[in-house]
């Protein structure tokens, strides 16, 4: 039952991510649905299996898989945010300051 | 001393992953684990005796359970900016300052920034962070450094620094 529940959680939340990647207006915008809602969502799937599977080997391999996909979804949207920015993609109309222009000449 | 601590890692690492105590499983691991501690360990662990300091471990047990919660606040603020009709952000780059010192801390919270709501790290110039936040709440460095670094660097400074 708890399985189940996690695993619509993290489903829900993988769907939320694709909503916000169509209708945010901007790639920065758009990249902090995509790493956010993403990430909680595989934790929440990935966490379903290991309590499917209790404390056996896929357990936990599904366990060690969480602190590991956390790291590097973190370091891959610093990576994009940081390339799209050096790319020269401006921010959205929306955006209202800009502090690291000053910086990147 | 760094190189027996990252081989000892790696290698509970291997373990765990591959999840089977078996003598020819132990000597793989091993011989991966030596691999990278040759080519690795000089980047990492610049004071190994940090390790042997218990209050260590309980700080970041204490910043687990804060990052798990602002991780969850921060999935139901995106849900809530995405799916609200008018889409309320306000997106913007912002500059914050970091007290903390040692490469390992500042990676740390670079990631937990990341992480939590509205908030990316885009670079790390020295003690600068640069931030793309998703919907600028205040036009005030101190008021803002406070929102974003303030709750994690106070953790992250007791078990990394």
């Amino acid at each position: 039952m708890i399985t189940i529940i996690l695993i619509c959680i993290g489903v829900l939340f993988n769907i939320f991510g694709c909503v916000g990647l169509i209708r945010l207006p901007d790639v920065y915008n758009r990249l902090q649905a995509a790493t956010k809602c993403v990430t909680l969502g595989c934790c929440s799937i990935l966490l379903g299996v290991v309590f499917h599977y209790g404390l056996s080997d896929a357990g936990f391999k599904a366990l060690f898989a969480i602190p590991i996909l956390f790291f590097s979804a973190t370091v891959a949207a610093h990576a994009l945010i940081r390339g799209a920015y050096h790319f020269g993609t401006k921010l959205g109309e929306k955006s209202v300051k800009d502090d690291y222009k000053e910086v990147v000449k | 001393m760094r190189y027996i601590a990252v081989f000892i890692l790696a290698l509970i690492f291997w373990l765990l992953i591959t999840f089977r105590f078996t003598v020819p499983n132990l000597i793989a691991g091993s011989l991966a684990a030596l691999i990278c501690s040759a080519i690795f360990a000089r980047y990492y662990f610049h004071n190994v005796y940090k390790f042997l300091q218990p209050h260590r471990y309980l700080w970041f047990c204490v910043y687990l359970f804060f990052f798990g919660w602002a991780c969850i606040k921060a999935n139901f603020d995106v849900a809530y900016r995405v799916l609200h009709p008018r889409m309320p952000i306000k997106p913007g780059i912002v500059r914050v300052k970091t007290t903390l010192r040692s490469e390992f801390a500042k990676t740390l919270l670079a990631n937990s920034i990341t992480m939590t709501p509205g908030t990316i790290t885009v670079d790390v110039i020295g003690d600068d962070f640069y931030v793309h936040w998703i919907y600028v709440e205040s036009e005030d460095p101190e008021v803002y450094t406070k929102m974003i670094t303030g709750k994690f660097e106070k953790y992250i400074k007791r078990f990394a620094e």
